[in-house]
C-alpha cells in the first residue's frame, strides 16, 4: 500500500529539506572563504513573504540544531510583530529554546540592528538583507555589478559619495552604509544604522547576511577588518545623540529611538529592547563604542 | 506608554488572526467546500497553479479557500508548499503534439490542417452582467441532459491530436530549427539555483511560466505599444491535456498522468543580421498550467522580445522582465513596506537634520554679515548732494 502523503501536515526538522540545507551550508562556507562576496544560492520559497526575512530564515534554518538557543529581533526589538511571527515559526519547526537574552542565544537573527551587547565567538548573527547589491544605487544591471565586483571597479560608488558630500555636506547614507570587507569587496552591512557599522570589524562572532528575494548570501567572518567607506579628509561618523538620555533608563551611549507620546512630546528611548532591560535591571552589559572623529 | 520594550507583539498577532476569522464567519454563511472551489473557479485555480508553480487543483483550491480568494496569497502559499516537496524526478520533455486538444486556434491562416477548434471560450460573448444568477440556480441536470443527448458517442474517439501550424512554415523553409545558432541552450533549474545574467533560454522560459499574469501582460502589452517593435501573430494557441512521462531508475519510461496546459506559438520576424541573408520567421513560445491564454500569449511575445536585447524598451530587457514579473517576490517586497522601519528612518533623519542645521547656521552667518554691512552703512553719514 502506498502511503497517501497528499495532505500530510508534518514538516522536516527546521522546515527546509536536508538537501537544500546542505546546499545553503556549502554556500555559507563559500561566503566565509570570500568575505564580502555575494554568493548566489537557490533560495526556496518560505511560508513567509519575500522581503520579510526569508534570506535570514534560510541561514537560520540550515544552521540551527536541536540544542541551539535562538533569539530574533526586528529593528532592535524582540517584541516586534514580525520577529514574533518568525520566532514562533522557528520554534514550531525545531522545538529549540528561544530567548530574549542576547548573551544566552547561540544564534541570533536580526533585521536592521546589531545588538549593543558584545557578541562572543560562540554566537552567530544572521542579518536579513533587502538589497545585497551595494552598487545597485549606481548600477541597475546585475550583469554589470557582478563584473564591477570581479574587477574591483568601485569608482561609481566613490563618486556617488563624493557627489552627496559636495551637494549636502555629508555622505547622506543613513542606514546601510557601504563597507569594504577584508580590504577587497565593497558590501552592504544591511540597513543597520551607522552606529552599528564599527561593530562589524574585528568582531568575535560570525556575521551572516541573507537576501532571500535576491538569492544572495554574504559574510563577515570573525576577526575580519571592515572599513566604512570614507575619504582622507571626510571621515565616517556614527549618529550622535548629544546631551540626550534614554527616557526609560536615564542612560546614554546607545542607539536611541525617537518616540512621541499622545501629547506629541518627543522622547528618546534605547532601541535595543534586551539591552534596555539589562540597563534598567543592571549591571550594564559591555559594549564597543565608537568615538566620532572631530 | 508606546515604548518598544512593551512585549505585546505575540498577543497582537494572535488577535489579528482571530479577527480575520471573525470577519469571515460573522454572518454565519454556508461554508464552501473545496470541491466546489475546484470545479467552479476553474480559471482561478489554473492561474494559481501556474503562478504557484505546482500542478495540483486540490491544493490550489485549498489555498484559495484559506485566503478568502486572494490570488497573490494563494499562489504564494502554493509556492511555499511546493518548496517543502522533494524533487524526485524531472519529467521527460512534454510533447504538445500529443495534446488531447480541447481548443486550438490560429490567427495566421484562415484554415489550418485539422481545422480551427474554438473549444470552451468566452471570447465571443457579450460581457453583460447576468442578474439572473443572483435569483435562480441554473438547471444543471436539464442542461447536461440536453447537451449530452446531442453528442454522437461513436465519433468521440475520432481526432485527438493535431499537427502544428509552424510545421507548415518549417516545411516551406520560412522557419528553421537551427535559426538561433548562437543561443545558450543549457537546461537549468531555476528552483535549484539563482538565475544569472545573461540567462539561458530555459531559465527565461521557466521564469516566464511562473510569472504573475498581470505583470506579464503589462510588459507584453508595452512591446506592442511603442516600447519595442513587435506586433506578433498568434501562429497557434492550443489548450488541452498532455501526458507526462518520467524515466525511472531502471531507465524505463513511466506514464504518470496528464496535465492541462495552454500553449502559444507567436510568429514574428527574425532580425536579419548578415547582409544578403534571407529573412526568416521567428517563433515566441509560451506555455503554462491550466487554461490561461492571456498569460501564454504575453509569454510568447516576451520570449521573442528577450531574444532581441534592447535596453531602451523594458520588454526587451532580461533583467527588467524576469525580475519584475515574479509575482511572489513582488508581492512580498511591496508588502514589506508595512514592517516597522523606525531604525532606518531614524538614521536617515539624522542626515537630513544635519544638512538642515548646517544650512540654517550658514544662513544665520550670512544674515549677520548682511546686518553688519547694513548697520555700518546706516552709521556712515551720507554725503549731501
Amino acid at each position: 500500500m502506498v502511503e497517501d502523503v497528499k495532505f500530510r501536515a508534518s514538516y522536516n526538522f527546521a522546515f527546509i529539506d536536508e538537501s537544500t540545507k546542505k546546499e545553503v551550508r556549502r554556500k555559507i562556507l563559500k561566503a566565509v572563504c570570500i568575505p564580502g562576496y555575494q554568493v548566489p544560492y537557490s533560495s526556496p520559497e518560505m511560508p513567509i513573504s519575500r522581503g520579510w526575512g526569508t534570506g535570514g530564515l534560510h541561514l537560520t534554518l540550515s544552521l540551527i540544531g536541536p540544542r541551539d538557543v535562538f533569539k530574533i529581533i526586528d529593528q532592535g526589538s524582540d517584541a516586534s510583530v514580525n520577529a514574533c511571527s518568525l520566532r514562533q515559526f522557528v520554534k514550531r519547526m525545531t522545538g529549540c529554546e528561544v530567548t530574549f537574552d542576547t548573551a544566552a542565544a547561540t544564534l541570533i537573527q536580526s533585521r536592521h540592528r546589531v545588538p549593543e551587547e558584545i557578541l562572543t565567538d560562540k554566537q552567530i548573527l544572521v542579518l536579513q538583507v533587502p538589497q545585497p547589491e551595494v552598487l545597485r544605487g549606481v548600477e541597475r544591471y546585475e550583469f554589470k555589478t557582478r563584473q564591477m565586483h570581479a574587477e574591483a571597479d568601485y569608482a561609481k560608488i566613490w563618486v556617488s559619495l563624493y557627489e552627496a558630500y559636495v551637494r549636502f555636506g555629508t555622505m547622506m547614507r543613513g542606514s546601510g552604509y557601504p563597507i569594504r570587507v577584508n580590504g577587497r569587496y565593497i558590501a552592504t552591512p544591511s540597513p543597520i544604522p551607522r552606529w552599528d557599522v564599527p561593530n562589524l570589524s574585528m568582531a568575535h562572532c560570525l556575521y551572516l547576511f541573507g537576501a532571500g528575494r535576491e538569492k544572495r548570501i554574504h559574510c563577515i567572518p570573525p576577526y575580519t577588518k571592515v572599513e566604512p567607506l570614507e575619504f582622507e579628509d571626510v571621515l565616517f561618523h556614527v549618529e550622535a545623540f548629544p546631551g540626550i538620555r534614554c527616557a526609560a533608563s536615564g542612560e546614554d551611549n546607545a542607539f536611541l529611538d525617537e518616540v512621541y507620546d499622545d501629547e506629541g512630546t518627543r522622547k528618546f528611548v534605547i532601541n535595543d529592547s534586551n539591552f534596555l532591560d539589562k540597563v534598567r535591571s543592571g549591571p550594564r552589559p559591555s559594549q564597543r563604542l565608537f568615538t566620532n572623529p572631530d | 506608554m508606546g515604548y518598544v520594550a512593551v512585549k505585546g507583539g505575540q498577543d497582537a498577532i494572535d488577535n489579528a488572526a482571530e479577527l480575520v476569522e471573525y470577519y469571515r464567519w460573522r454572518e454565519r454563511p454556508q461554508p464552501i467546500e473545496t470541491t466546489q472551489v475546484r470545479s467552479q473557479f476553474r480559471l482561478l485555480i489554473d492561474k494559481v497553479m501556474g503562478e504557484g508553480s505546482l500542478y495540483s487543483p486540490e491544493h490550489a483550491a485549498l489555498a484559495l479557500q484559506q485566503v478568502e480568494g486572494d490570488v497573490f496569497e494563494a499562489a504564494f502559499i502554493l509556492r511555499a508548499y511546493r518548496a517543502t516537496l522533494q524533487r524526485r524526478f524531472y519529467s521527460d520533455t512534454l510533447n504538445t503534439r500529443d495534446m488531447f486538444v480541447q481548443r486550438r486556434i490560429s490567427s495566421a491562416f484562415r484554415e489550418i490542417p485539422g481545422g480551427q477548434v474554438l473549444g470552451p471560450t468566452r471570447d465571443y460573448t457579450q460581457r453583460l452582467l447576468d442578474p439572473s444568477l443572483a435569483r435562480d440556480t441554473p438547471g444543471i441536470d436539464a442542461f447536461l441532459g440536453e447537451f449530452e443527448s446531442r453528442i454522437d458517442r461513436t465519433k468521440l474517439r475520432g481526432v485527438t491530436s493535431f499537427s502544428k501550424v509552424i510545421d507548415l512554415l518549417m516545411s516551406e523553409g520560412l522557419m528553421r530549427r537551427d535559426q538561433y545558432t548562437d543561443e545558450d541552450r543549457r537546461v537549468v533549474d531555476i528552483t535549484r539555483e539563482a538565475i544569472k545574467f545573461p540567462a539561458p533560454r530555459s531559465a527565461r522560459l521557466q521564469m516566464l511560466a511562473r510569472a504573475e499574469t498581470g505583470g506579464l501582460m503589462c510588459i507584453g502589452y508595452s512591446t506592442m505599444r511603442g516600447y519595442g517593435e513587435s506586433h506578433q501573430t498568434v501562429g497557434e494557441l492550443r489548450m488541452g491535456t498532455v501526458p507526462v512521462r518520467i524515466t525511472d531508475q531502471s531507465g524505463r519510461k513511466r506514464y504518470i498522468g496528464r496535465i492541462k496546459v495552454t500553449e502559444a506559438e507567436m510568429i514574428g520576424r527574425v532580425a536579419v543580421k548578415k547582409k544578403g541573408a534571407l529573412p526568416l520567421l521567428s517563433v515566441g513560445y509560451g506555455l503554462c498550467f491550466g487554461q490561461n491564454e492571456t498569460k501564454v500569449i504575453c509569454m510568447g511575445m516576451l520570449d521573442s522580445a528577450l531574444r532581441n536585447p534592447n535596453v531602451n524598451s523594458p520588454g526587451n530587457n532580461q533583467e527588467f522582465v524576469l525580475y519584475h514579473t515574479e509575482g511572489v517576490e513582488l508581492y512580498g517586497f511591496t508588502n514589506h513596506l508595512k514592517l516597522p522601519h523606525y531604525v532606518t528612518f531614524q538614521a536617515g533623519l539624522h542626515n537630513l537634520r544635519d544638512v538642515v542645521d548646517r544650512a540654517e547656521k550658514q544662513r544665520g552667518v550670512r544674515a549677520a554679515e548682511f546686518a553688519a554691512v547694513a548697520a555700518a552703512a546706516a552709521a556712515t553719514p551720507k554725503p549731501r548732494l
